[in-house]
Order: structure tokens, then C-alpha cells, then sequence
């Protein structure tokens, strides 16, 4: 795969680090319950096609963003 | 019997430059430009291998990749190659060549009582065995199975050859020289787009290599030599493409075996290129299918194409008479080249009406063309004698050789690595590629174009539209040879022979599959083409089935009474051909397989009697030589030496990380679960992080230098993961906090000075800074200025004595390591390693890496009470799940030995003291020490309860020493309790 960093452009894979789902929303710091946490963080979607996902130019300039992949076919839909 | 001449003129080898390599021990001459494969045809080594199950004879097949027969080991001792296809081996002077699969030899093979065995070797024999008859039958068969069936033997010696891998980009890829290919890749290169050109051959042209026609010839001339005057084109020789990955990844790999590299020079055996292209012309061409009949499998039973391959390329043809047996047109092509070297040829053609040109053509050859006839069987044991033909003309013939005209079948394979399934093409009876992504184009015979100038017409099309694809739009299009008509090219499908002898008939030679293990497959069923390649081990050779799948998944599609499409093919995945691992490996072998971190302080500890051991990709002090020679009596005594005295540490693997900004007190107070908003100026604190779901990640040390900036430690192994989850926090959730964090790892050393005597120590050290214990009470940090460096004082000790750490900038590390020493010398100070700090720790009962393993909860590791009970922190919700709060989680404990004579180790598995000892257990050790200071064994340990169980005796089991031992659950804090040394 080639991933768009926002700052340094098209790169390799291998200088990222996957980050999860980026479809949910967190729970703002000090706000939500044991259910809205739990539905957070272990209850996921699992689309065959595009998907909303965090990344990090872990090996560049550790930038963290959000990406819309095709988990079906790796085709890299741009910045979301 | 002679069955191969070397023609005396003409070929693409050199006869001004003979070679001598070594087959078999013996010599064996050739020129530049034979392959070993054609080396061994001209010397008349016609039986050359044995079957991989039955030990049958067998010969060379092919004159290409897809060779399944003609395997050789390569090389010997450390380099030693084996299952190497003599089709693609150049031949040069040294090259050393063993068969394989045979003993003594392919000719006087002793194992061949393997044929006589072949009820054994049925499909589904393995599955078979490893179910029954008898229990352990699995055992029984394997050393006999291993020894019997099987290929070459690879060498356990380090590979001596240097690999290199690399990176490369460029705008279009063709690969594949044959007439498309070159079209495409000129047609590219005239656009100024950057070609690389990729053939997997010695030399470019593809099927042009084995044709004898003047015009095609100077045509591949003109076209290469362009080529190689275009700036922005690259070509390569011997470089297959191995498979293709997502967003244009290819994986390119370069065999430079014949220039015989020398390591020792820098020079790499094979070169792996990780290439992105922005466009692919795939133009990979075709191969030939056999034909399935009686005894197919004998020495000189070839594929028809592969021996006008080695007529015209090689100058090898057989001595005298040649069969061909054909369902289609190509055939003619072979019969024509080989009547040119004088053999004397008969066509048997399976079908009923042949096109008349090609008759006339072969008429005007004196070659024989037998319509509706096929082979019965094929006599000769190391040889063929007589071919036995049936049909419309049922004769036999004494032959040299047969040769096997099944049709083409596409080389899909890249096109397919996409996971695009190829599509049945029923005019050339055989699948083309199925789709292209946008980036991605097809020319030529891999699309099901035959004929050369409608090959050419293709790849000029493809190449063109590639490098427009990829910017660059004008171009001059690439043209065929003057006076080329293609030929009509009609097949027939015939997929088994009507009339069989009474020899197996193979389907796959590499794998020893025949038409009756299909026939099996299929009443056993396993009809589909998974199960069939899967049950048969059809396909599963280091051939990857190249010339049997087709012929394999139409037999069962008979067999099933359903039409090929319908049967479809299996899975084509990288990689397209074999390839060595060291070519996978690169240059990260040995001490490169991994990066190595270097404290600022190793120089030092390496002069001064360190022994290192691996922490992650760090390399640490392990212990000291003054201490001892051997880990086990050294780190006792270092220990010693911080308990009564004064030691000195190195801890610069820590994670350091700068926090700052006016949030930055805010900030550290949600990802700790203790309070941080009020920590003082001066002041450090220890902090745990939760991960959202409640589960312990790290532990550190924070100190606050100034109202906005924070200098915090992470454990060496989670300083990565512990930065990006303050990043991601930072630049994905909590955007509101005006906070930086930058990690200082590299950039500062730490160093402990730990031991009743550190102040003494200090103040020997720095005699100008004050660091009573007003100054620098138990939990303070200052920074302060020695000799114009700044340093930064932390008053915090992992051991549990009175202990400071002085932490400075990377550069400053040794100087200022060495002065401490010096300086607190009439003290007794010495360095100590990481064994002994470990050990120290585990005394005073402080958590580490063992104990943090991301499965426990804050309550497990007995830190519940450091929570903020009003603030919130990350994890706090979810810390409160069920199945967190039960009783019966496993939590940390401290472990006394009770029986002096026995020794405890790490990971022995905890029970109480009536449990059986089976299976889980009720917990584990985690961590174990001598305690000098209870002079005797003590661990740290995961138990179910946990501290409910305090004074209890349990038992740890070591099962793979068969050891148990009786220990008693105490608290974790072995020494101390009140903390009275900290504060002294």
C-alpha cells in the first residue's frame, strides 16, 4: 500500500503504524458510563469494503490521521 | 543409444568460448549460452532424474521455467542449492550439478522399488495413513516416506553468498521480452516514460529465442539495441517477477549466479527489488501443455515447443527420428525446425481435419502427418524405443524422441495475484486473465494472442496505452517484422488419450500424479479443484503445476461432467517461481536480522568487563567482571554491594519523554490514574497508564521541572508504545489540550547511584551542589549546572535503598559516569548490571515488564489504592467491568522457597498445595531472585486470590525439569515496608 501522510505526501506502508477503527466516536474525557465505554471499545464493524481507519507515519514524522482504506482491496480511498 | 546430436552450425551458443561444469562428479562441456539443461541434452544424458514417489526415469521435459523433471542441486557444502530446474541454470565454468531423488544413481536407482510400492503412493496416501490403520501409523510410515519420496536436500551450513535488497520506482513495468513484451516496453520507451523491462531468461526475445527466421531476428536485434540507447529505460536479464502486491508493488528477483560473485567482494548473488510501478504491462507469454497417455513420463517424452527450443536455440536435436503428437496447430511450427536439422518427423494429429496450409507446409519438409491419431503407449525403459500410435493410424514407430503438442496455456499467474480469477477462453482452450486493475495491462500470448504480429500489435498497443496511464501521451508505436503473416492457430481440446496403454498416464510429473489418482480424487470426493490439488499433492511441487494444472482441473471436469469454467482453476499466488531465502533475507542476517540499540554509555561498559544481554533491540550490562565470571554468583554480589555500600547503574534504556505545554499538568493527570494536576515544581511522581479498556500498559516516573513542562520515564520496552499513545490522545481525541510531548530517549543518559552510601557518593561527586535531604528530599528533582553541564537530579530508587538518578545529555554520559566513579572511589562504588537491578527490584516487590504483561488490571498488581477516586483518568469506566473486579483473578504475590535445597525458576506454573499438578494451573511466576537480604529464593508471581492467600503454602511445577517445590505466599514487599531507606 501507498498511504498518504498529510504532511509528507505518498509513502510506503512499512513507515505507518494501523491505529483502529476510526468510525466511532469516543467518549469525551470525564463523560460516559461502563456500557458507552464498552460498546467503544469492544464493539466493531467489520465492513468488506471501505473503512474509516487511524494511521500513524510512525517512522516519519508521527503524524496521526484518519484514512479511508477498501479492507477488501487495499485500495486507499484518501484522507478522511 | 544416441538420442541428441549438437548440430554442428547455428544456435545462440558460443562455440568460440567452451564451458566445463561437473554433473554427477564427472566433467561435462558445453558453451556460453547452454543451459545446463541443454548442456546435458548435447552430451546425450537423456535420463537424468527420478520420480518424486515411484523413482520412474525421467528426462528433461522442457526448455523453461516450467520444468518438472530436470532438478538438480547446485553447488556444494555451504552452498548447496537443491531443486534448482536445470531449464533456467546457465552454464558456467564451475558450475556443480548433482541429481537427486536417486542412489546411486538416476540410471541404477535402487529405490526405484518404490514402482513396485505404488498402491501405497494412491492419492490421499498421506491423509490416509495419518488416520490409520492403526494407532501411530503416522509415526510408523514418516521416516520411511521422508527417506523415499522427496527432492534435494538443502545444507544446514550458513549461507556463505551475500543477497541484497533494494527499493526501486518507476512508470512502467513490462514484463516479459517476448514479441509483446519488447513492443511494449519500446512503444513505452519512446514516450520518455521510465521503463524497466523485466525478463526472467538469459537474454530478451522470449519465443523469438527459439525461432530460426532471419527477419524475426534482426527485428529482436533492432528492438533491444533501442532499448538499451534509451536513457529511461532499464532492461534485466534473469530477473523474474516473483509476484505483485497491492498499489503496483512488484517483487522483482535477479539471479547473477553465472558471474560467479564473490561475497568476500561485495558482490551479491541475488538481488531482490521491492519495485513500484505507477503502470504493469504484464507480457509473460504462454507455455505448452503436455498430453496425457500411457507412459507419457519416459525420457524423451518433451513438450514439441521445447524441443525446437533447443533445435534452433541450442543446436541440440534428437539423433535421428522424432513423433510429435498434437491436438493443434502449433505443432507444425516444431516439425518444420526440427526437419531443418535434419530429423526425420511424424506428426499424429488428434483431429479428424487439419487446416491445409499446414499440411503443404509439412509435405514440403518430407515430415509424415498422421490425422485422428493419438498415442497408445510409449515402450523403452531409460529411454523411448518405439512409439506405439492408435487411432486412425494405430502403427508403431521407432523413435529418439516425442514430442508433446497439448496447446498453450496463458501464464495468468501475476495477473491473477490480485485475487482477479482468470477466465476460460475456448477458442485456445485455456484461461486468459480474467480483468486488469486501472493500472494494470495484458499483451500478447498471455491474453490468448498468438502469432507474431498480432503479439506485437498487442504489446505496442499496451505499452502505449501505459505510458499514456502514466502521463505520457506521445508516442510512436512499435511495428512487426516485414512479411509477417501469422499462421491460423485451431485446437482441438483433447484432454485424455481415447485409447490407453497399460502405463500410468501422468498428469502432473513432478508430483508423480496420474490420470488414475484423479479418477480416485474424484470418487473419493474431493472434486473440486482445492480439494483434488490438495488431495493428490497435484500442483504442490516446486513447479506449482505450470504444466498440469489445465490438463489436471479438465480431467476432473470430465470426471464431473461439467465444463471447465465451471470446475475453474485454483489460487495462483506469489511466488510465480521458486526462489531462495537468502534472496527474501537480504543483508538482515546475522547481527544485521535486527537494528541494535546502544546505550551512550556501552563504549564504557564494554571496556570495563560488561557482559551484554539482549533487552528487545537493546544491548545491556548484564553484570560485571569485577562481580564474577557467571551471571548466577555476579549479580549476588552486585546486589551486595547496593544493599550495604553504593552502586552505579546504568538506566539510559528508560523512556524519556518532554512534555510540555500550559495543559501539560492536565494532560498527565487523565493518562496517569493517580493525581498529577498538583504535583509540585521539583517534585516526581510515580504513575500508572490504563489502556480505555482498564488494563495496566506502563508505569513511570514523572517529574515536573517547571508549571508547563514535565519530564517523564516509561519502561524500556514500552517507550515506543507509550509515545504514540500519547500522540494519538493528543492529536486524536483530545485536541483542546495545548500540549507537546517529544521523546528524549536518545538524546539523555540516566544513571542510578543507588546504595546506603549514595549521598556520600553524590557529594564526593558534586561537592559545590547541596543534596541533603532538605535539598533533595525522597521524591525531589533539581536541575542543577556541573562543570557548565546541566544535570538533572531525581531522587527515586527502584532498588528500594536510598538512590538518586542523574540523568544528562547523551553526549556528556561517560564523562560524567567515569568522574562519579572516580570521584566516589574511597567509598568502594562499582558499577552494577542489570541482573542485580532487576533482582533488586524484585525484592522491594516493584512491578516491571514481566509483571506489566497487558492482561492485568490496577487491582491485580495491588496498585487499586493509587487511584484517583474523584478524578477521571483513562480506563476508569471500564476498570469496573465484571469480570476486572472478580475475586478469583490472578494478582500479584510474593514467593518465599521453602525448601532450601531446590531452586526456583521463572514460569513455573503455580497450584495450591492439593491440586493436582495438571494443565494450567492457579498462576505463575513471573520473576525470581536470591534474596541477599533473606538468604534465600524469592519470587514475584500471578496467583488466583492473589493476597487472600497470604501464608499459604503452594506449589510451583516446572514440568519441562520435572521439578516441584513448596513456597509459601507472602507480601511482595520482601524489605522495607516503611520505606525508613528511601527517606534516610
Amino acid at each position: 500500500m501507498i498511504i498518504p501522510c498529510p504532511w509528507c505526501g505518498d509513502r510506503d506502508h512499512s513507515e505507518f503504524r494501523y491505529g483502529g477503527d476510526a468510525t466511532k466516536d469516543r467518549p469525551k474525557h470525564g463523560t460516559g458510563d461502563l456500557k458507552e465505554w464498552h460498546d467503544y471499545y469492544f464493539l466493531f464493524d467489520n465492513p468488506k469494503g471501505p473503512h474509516t481507519e487511524y494511521w500513524q507515519h510512525v517512522l516519519g514524522c508521527r503524524r496521526w490521521f484518519r484514512l479511508s482504506r477498501n479492507i477488501a482491496t487495499n485500495e486507499i480511498g484518501g484522507l478522511a | 543409444m544416441k538420442r541428441f546430436r549438437r548440430l554442428a552450425a547455428d544456435g545462440r551458443i558460443d562455440r568460440a568460448r567452451p564451458v566445463g561444469a561437473r554433473f554427477d562428479g564427472k566433467p561435462l562441456q558445453g558453451f556460453a549460452g547452454d543451459t545446463l539443461a541443454s548442456a546435458l541434452l548435447a552430451n546425450n544424458k537423456v535420463l537424468v532424474a527420478r520420480s518424486f514417489k515411484y523413482h520412474r526415469p525421467r528426462g528433461i521435459v522442457s526448455a523453461g521455467i516450467e520444468e518438472p523433471n530436470g532438478l538438480f542441486t547446485l553447488g556444494e557444502d555451504a552452498t548447496t542449492e537443491p531443486n534448482v530446474a536445470a531449464t533456467v541454470t546457465d552454464l558456467y565454468d564451475g558450475l556443480i550439478a548433482r541429481s537427486q531423488n536417486a542412489w546411486p544413481s538416476p540410471d541404477f536407482d535402487l529405490m526405484s522399488v518404490n514402482s513396485l510400492l505404488s498402491p501405497l503412493f494412491q492419492s490421499g496416501f498421506y491423509y490416509k495413513t495419518f488416520m490409520g490403520p492403526f494407532k501411530g501409523s503416522w509415526m510408523f510410515y514418516e521416516p520411511f516416506i521422508r527417506r523415499a519420496a522427496g527432492l534435494g536436500t538443502a545444507t544446514d551450513l550458513p549461507d556463505p553468498d551475500r543477497y541484497e535488497t533494494r527499493y526501486e520506482f518507476c512508470d512502467v513495468l513490462v514484463i516479459g521480452s517476448g514479441p509483446a513484451g519488447l513492443a511494449a516496453a519500446l512503444t513505452a520507451g519512446r514516450s520518455g516514460a521510465r521503463v524497466i523491462l523485466a525478463e526472467q531468461d538469459s537474454d530478451f526475445g522470449g519465443s523469438l529465442l527459439s525461432g530460426s527466421d532471419a527477419e524475426h531476428e534482426a527485428w529482436r536485434t533492432a528492438s533491444v539495441a533501442e532499448l538499451q540507447g534509451l536513457d529511461n529505460v532499464k532492461i534485466r536479464t534473469r530477473t523474474t517477477v516473483q509476484g505483485l502486491y497491492d498499489a503496483n508493488l512488484a517483487v522483482l528477483v535477479e539471479r547473477r549466479d553465472h558471474l560467479k560473485p564473490n561475497a568476500r567482494k561485495g558482490q551479491s548473488r541475488q538481488i531482490l527489488t521491492s519495485l513500484r510501478a505507477k503502470m504493469i504491462v504484464m507480457a509473460t507469454g504462454s507455455i505448452e501443455r503436455p498430453m496425457v497417455f500411457s507412459n507419457n513420463d519416459r525420457p524423451g517424452v518433451m513438450l514439441a515447443s521445447a524441443l525446437r527450443t533447443y533445435a534452433n536455440r541450442y543446436a541440440v536435436a534428437p539423433e535421428k527420428r522424432a513423433v510429435i503428437v498434437t491436438n493443434n496447430d502449433s505443432a507444425y511450427d516444431a516439425a518444420v525446425d526440427l526437419a531443418k536439422a535434419g530429423v526425420a518427423v511424424t506428426i499424429a494429429d488428434h483431429r479428424a481435419t487439419v487446416e491445409a496450409s499446414h499440411f503443404a507446409r509439412a509435405a514440403s519438409h518430407g515430415i509424415a502427418v498422421f490425422p485422428a491419431t493419438g498415442i497408445a503407449d510409449v515402450e523403452g525403459a531409460k529411454g523411448i524405443s518405439r512409439v506405439k500410435l492408435s487411432g486412425a493410424h494405430a502403427v508403431s514407430i521407432d523413435c529418439d524422441v516425442l514430442g508433446m503438442a497439448g496447446g498453450w496455456s496463458p501464464v495468468v499467474h501475476l495477473s491473477s495475484h490480485g485475487g482477479i480469477k482468470p477466465k476460460y477462453d475456448e477458442a485456445i482452450a485455456g484461461f486468459v486473465p480474467g480483468g486488469f486493475a486501472p493500472t494494470q495491462f495484458g499483451a500478447g500470448a498471455m491474453m490468448g494472442v498468438f502469432g507474431l504480429a498480432a503479439a506485437v500489435a498487442d504489446g505496442a498497443n499496451a505499452g502505449a496505452k501505459a505510458a499514456s496511464a502514466a502521463g505520457f501521451g506521445k508516442t510512436r508505436l512499435v511495428y512487426p517484422p516485414e512479411h509477417v503473416t501469422d499462421r491460423t492457430y485451431a485446437i482441438l481440446p483433447v484432454w485424455s488419450a481415447p485409447q490407453h496403454g497399460k502405463g500410468k498416464a501422468f498428469v502432473d510429473f513432478q508430483s508423480d500424479v496420474t490420470t488414475k489418482d484423479v479418477k480416485n480424487a474424484h470418487q473419493e470426493g474431493y472434486q473440486s479443484v482445492e480439494h483434488l490439488k490438495r488431495y493428490t499433492t497435484l500442483g504442490m511441487g516446486t513447479d506449482q503445476g505450470k504444466t498440469s494444472n489445465i490438463n489436471a482441473l479438465a480431467l476432473m471436469a470430465e470426471h464431473r461432467g461439467i465444463s471447465i469454467p465451471e470446475a475453474g482453476t485454483t489460487t495462483f499466488r506469489p511466488p510465480y517461481a521458486p526462489l531462495t531465502m537468502g534472496a527474501i533475507a537480504g543483508r538482515t542476517v546475522g547481527a544485521h536480522f535486527r537494528p541494535v540499540r546502544r546505550s551512550p554509555l556501552h563504549d564504557w561498559h564494554e571496556k570495563n568487563g560488561a557482559t551484554f544481554i539482549d533487552a528487545g533491540l537493546w544491548k545491556r550490562a548484564w553484570y560485571y567482571a569485577w562481580a564474577g565470571n557467571s551471571p548466577e554468583t555476579a549479580y549476588v554480589k552486585e546486589m551486595e554491594l547496593v544493599r550495604r555500600n553504593v552502586g552505579l547503574s546504568d538506566v539510559s534504556t528508560l523512556g524519556k519523554i518532554d512534555v510540555q505545554g500550559p495543559d501539560a499538568a492536565e494532560f498527565l493527570n487523565r493518562i496517569y490514574v493517580n493525581g498529577f494536576a498538583k504535583l509540585p515544581v521539583g517534585k516526581v511522581r510515580y504513575g500508572v497508564m490504563l489502556n480505555d479498556d482498564g488494563v495496566v500498559i506502563d508505569d513511570g516516573t514523572t517529574a515536573r521541572i517547571s508549571d508547563t513542562q514535565f519530564y517523564m520515564t516509561t519502561t524500556t520496552a514500552q517507550a515506543g508504545e507509550v509515545m504514540s499513545w500519547l500522540e494519538y490522545l493528543l492529536q486524536c481525541h483530545w485536541t483542546e489540550l495545548n500540549v507537546q510531548v517529544a521523546s528524549l530517549t536518545d538524546e539523555w543518559a540516566g544513571m542510578a547511584v543507588s546504595g546506603p552510601k549514595a549521598r556520600e557518593a553524590l557529594k564526593l561527586a558534586f561537592p559545590d551542589i547541596d543534596v541533603s535531604n532538605e535539598a533533595l528530599p525522597y521524591m525531589g528533582c533539581r536541575d542543577v549546572v556541573f562543570e557548565g553541564v546541566t544535570l538533572r537530579l531525581l531522587r527515586m530508587s527502584f532498588s528500594g535503598e536510598l538512590a538518586y538518578e542523574v540523568h544528562v545529555g547523551a553526549d556528556h554520559a561517560i564523562p560524567l559516569w567515569e568522574h562519579i566513579l572516580k570521584a566516589a572511589a574511597p567509598l568502594g562504588i562499582r558499577p552494577y548490571g542489570l541482573e542485580a537491578l532487576a533482582s533488586l527490584r524484585i525484592e522491594k516487590g516493584h512491578v516491571a515488564g514481566l509483571e506489566l504483561d497487558h492482561r492485568n488490571t490496577l487491582d491485580d498488581l495491588g496498585l487499586g489504592k493509587m487511584a484517583g477516586k474523584e478524578k477521571d483518568y483513562v480506563g476508569k469506566a471500564l476498570r469496573f467491568r465484571e469480570d476486572c473486579q472478580s475475586p478469583d483473578r490472578w494478582s500479584l504475590v510474593g514467593l518465599e522457597l521453602m525448601e532450601p535445597d531446590k531452586k526456583l525458576r521463572g514460569g513455573s506454573i503455580l497450584f495450591a498445595a492439593n491440586d493436582e499438578i495438571k494443565g494450567h494451573g492457579r498462576g505463575y511466576i513471573t520473576s525470581v531472585t536470591w534474596s541477599t537480604e533473606l538468604n534465600k529464593f524469592i519470587a514475584l508471581g500471578l496467583f488466583q486470590g492473589g493476597l487472600k492467600h497470604e501464608g499459604e503454602e503452594i506449589v510451583a511445577a516446572f514440568p519441562l525439569r520435572n521439578e516441584q517445590a513448596k513456597l509459601k505466599i507472602v507480601s511482595p514487599h520482601f524489605i522495607d515496608h516503611e520505606g525508613a531507606r528511601l527517606n534516610a
